[in-house]
């Protein structure tokens, strides 16, 4: 009986100590080197997974940001730059700091303003709405509304609005991950610069047809007449296939082509006061007599 | 006589064809036409014409912007007032050349006159070269270019010739006018296409709901007595038209996924193509006419009209012709119910593809999805033995490499799970954008090989 007790004890110890050894040998010898930076960096990561940075999730951002070393390649537009100089000091390298950005809907064709010319009964997706058919208004480059980027943002930060039609970006929540520039089908949505206390430009159309066919679908549509450019003193404003378009980084928020725009496709947003139209065009006017005064003489 | 069909799935909606007993007429002129360079399918056709270059009609416009590709000829006579885009039937802008008729005056060579010419070309060369140059393509709907279709690749050979008059689709009609009208030449086109093809065998596929049509077409094939050539009486039932369908239902040979008709020794071609063919061989008339139906429940008898239109013509044009839209009209049509495109833009131009303007009232309207309660109605209806319910759900995950197991690419786009649905849901919707994205998957990748 004693004797029954010792065998199965000491067989048990020598059968766990070989084992201990086996597994002691396995960890060693299959060990992954992994830097425990990978972790340190993903637990600073804002964990949305969104994939706005590129990569397939935080963790695979981590891990390509630990093999190259460096942030150049590497930039996590939710988290911003307080969360990438975290990580800089994780790594111990340099970050290029970018400007915070924001989902901008460049279309301004309110249900208002954009005659509806045929009811469209299918599918409620922009995508499918799209390979259909030219969609439901005169404007073949114009919000379709079915909320294609409502449905792709992760962050609540996009809703439609019932009055006009179309989506609205909540600046607040928006983290230009990108995610509603991949989903709309009319490349309508673009992330720009947000701007000194969120104050920016932009022209709100991407019509590319000319003028009398732009103005016939929409009474807001840009119409390519090229007033904009000629206002703009900073050459931060380009006219090409008929529609205007302003570079966030030259442009220095005077507001003169908002004043001059005959249509109100150029918006300026988040700026204290309201534009004072006429004030600003007579100051143009009273500038362009000057300058021609200065010419003559 | 025993009557065919094919195998498997195929709805049986009421036949509407509302239409059958009116003869068709000649359109007059428009006092403009607009002709599209994407008629065909394949690359854009590119002009060859300037503005303000006088054209007659039946000459050369365009010419083919690649291998599967057609050339364009001028409908009218007249002077070219624009070549610039224009929004076709869907609103998407296509390049549109503008003509301002002037006159009736043809082409040198077209030979107008309505006698029969029996006499088939010896050299297929000819034959092939006549149907390119006078820019033939398929109209039973794919609008592929025949000269293509009739020139099979090496290696593969033509057993049989399948003269594709089932005209499945509920409304339309104009298919049933010519073969009752133009028997002959449809029957001399046919042979001509046999000729093509090394002396294959011919079977012209009437449904059963067209009695007369069986009847005429097989009393000039006795007469005119081309060897090889039969008429088969096929079963009402919808997608019979279908190539593969039609194949299936004469030969009882399936075309496995991905393949041609040709790999089982099969040829399609619709009986207007063939009335096209006959033109262009024998009379050297290029495509530049069509038949279709002006149609549709909420249109009154009396306004019910076949016509002989002039491609280009503008589809309002042809709509005031025939009196106007009814006022009840909730949906536009351009082609069948089941398969035709709605018209989003009555401005635009008939194609050579056009094959009516149905005017459909309101019971014709979607209902409001609900929950799918797996039926299994859709896969029971899917001719090609797809699974619709199950490829909508793929295509929701957007789990690519399953819908290309699931065999998404061999979807015809016919329309009947959507149309068998009890709970109204949006398969085909679904389908054709996970159909659309798995062949650019497709494709890509045999790109890469």
């Amino acid at each position: 009986m004693t004797q029954t007790i010792i065998w199965t004890v000491s067989v048990l110890t020598v059968l766990g100590l070989v084992l201990a050894l086996v597994l002691f040998w396995v960890a060693r010898k299959f060990r992954v080197e992994e830097d425990p930076r990978i972790d340190e960096i993903e637990k600073t990561l804002p964990g949305a997974n969104c994939g706005g940075c590129g990569f397939a999730g935080c963790r695979a951002f981590a891990d390509a940001a630990v093999k190259a070393g460096n942030l150049d390649k590497n930039y996590c537009p939710v988290g911003g730059n307080d969360v990438m100089k975290k990580v800089a000091g994780i790594l111990g390298c340099e970050i290029k700091e970018a400007a915070p950005r924001v989902a901008v809907v460049r279309c301004n064709g309110a249900c208002s303003v954009r005659p509806r010319i045929n009811v469209y009964e299918g599918t409620q997706s922009c995508k499918v709405k799209a390979a259909l058919y030219g969609g439901d208004t005169g404007c073949l480059f114009g919000c379709l509304g079915c909320g294609d980027c409502v449905a792709a943002c992760q962050f609540g930060a996009l809703s439609m609005n019932a009055e006009t039609g179309l989506p609205e970006v909540d600046e607040e929540k928006c983290t230009a991950c990108g995610k509603c520039v991949a989903a709309c089908p009319k490349r309508i949505i673009e992330l720009r610069a947000k701007g000194p206390r969120g104050m920016r430009m932009f022209v709100s159309c991407t019509n590319k047809d000319k003028g009398p066919v732009a103005r016939k679908a929409c009474g807001n549509a840009c119409i390519g007449c090229g007033i904009c450019v000629k206002t703009c003193r900073h050459d931060a404003i380009t006219l090409s296939d008929n529609v205007a378009y302003i570079d966030f980084e030259k442009c220095k928020l005077c507001r003169e082509c908002e004043a001059m725009c005959p249509t109100g496709a150029i918006h300026g947003v988040n700026f204290p006061k309201p534009l004072d139209k006429e004030a600003v065009k007579k100051r143009i006017a009273e500038r362009n007599a000057k300058e021609k005064e200065a010419a003559n003489e | 006589m025993n009557k065919l069909t094919f195998s498997i799935g195929g709805i049986h909606p009421s036949d509407s064809k509302i239409s059958r007993g009116c003869k068709i007429e000649t359109l007059p002129l428009p006092p403009k036409v607009y002709v599209s360079m994407f008629q065909h399918l394949g690359a854009q056709a590119k002009p060859v014409v300037a503005v303000g270059d006088k054209v007659k009609a039946g000459q050369i416009i365009a010419e083919p912007g690649g291998f599967i590709s057609a050339y364009v000829h001028s409908p009218v006579s007249g002077t070219v007032k624009s070549i610039a885009p224009r929004k076709d039937l869907a609103g998407f802008a296509v390049m549109h050349i503008e003509i301002d008729v002037e006159g009736d005056e043809w082409a040198e060579g077209v030979d107008l006159s309505p006698e029969l010419v029996t006499n088939i070309p010896e050299d297929r060369d000819f034959i092939l070269d006549r149907i390119k140059m006078c820019g033939v393509v398929g109209l039973g709907g794919a609008t592929f270019p025949t000269h293509v279709k009739l020139n099979p690749p090496p290696g593969k050979t033509a057993e049989c010739l399948i003269l594709n008059g089932a005209e499945c689709e509920p409304f339309l009609t104009s298919d049933f006018r010519i073969l009752l009208e133009r028997t002959d030449e449809i029957v001399v086109g046919a042979a001509i296409m046999q000729k093509v093809l090394g002396g294959c065998r011919c079977v012209i596929g009437i449904e059963e709901n067209k009695p007369e049509a069986i009847e005429a077409v097989s009393a000039s094939v006795a007469r005119l007595g081309f060897p090889g050539m039969s008429v088969a009486t096929l079963k009402k039932r919808y997608p019979q038209g279908g190539e593969k369908q039609l194949i299936d239902a004469v030969m009882h040979r399936q075309v496995k996924s991905g393949g041609l008709p040709i790999d089982v020794g099969a040829v399609v071609q619709n009986v207007a193509t063939s009335l096209a063919v006959y033109e262009a061989v024998q009379k050297n008339k290029p495509l530049v006419t069509n038949t279709m139906t002006f149609t549709g429940n909420v249109v009154p008898p009396e306004r019910q009209h076949n016509y002989l239109f002039r491609i280009g013509t503008p589809l309002s044009f042809i709509a005031e012709q025939a009196g106007g839209i009814p006022e009840n009209a909730v949906k536009l049509v351009s082609g069948g119910p089941m398969m035709g495109k709605a018209i989003a833009n009555l401005e635009a131009t008939t194609v050579k593809g056009s094959s009516s303007i149905l005017c459909l009232g309101d019971e014709t309207r979607r209902h409001p999805e609900t929950a799918c309660i797996r039926c299994g109605r859709c896969a029971d209806a899917c001719p090609m033995g797809l699974e619709p319910f199950f490829l909508k759900k793929l295509y929701g995950v957007g789990d690519t490499d399953a819908l290309e197991r699931n065999a998404v690419q061999d979807c015809i786009e016919c329309g009947c799970c959507q149309y068998s649905c009890p709970a109204y849901v949006p398969l085909l919707d679904n389908i054709r954008m996970a159909k659309a994205q798995v062949m650019g998957i497709i494709r890509a990748r045999n790109a890469k090989k």
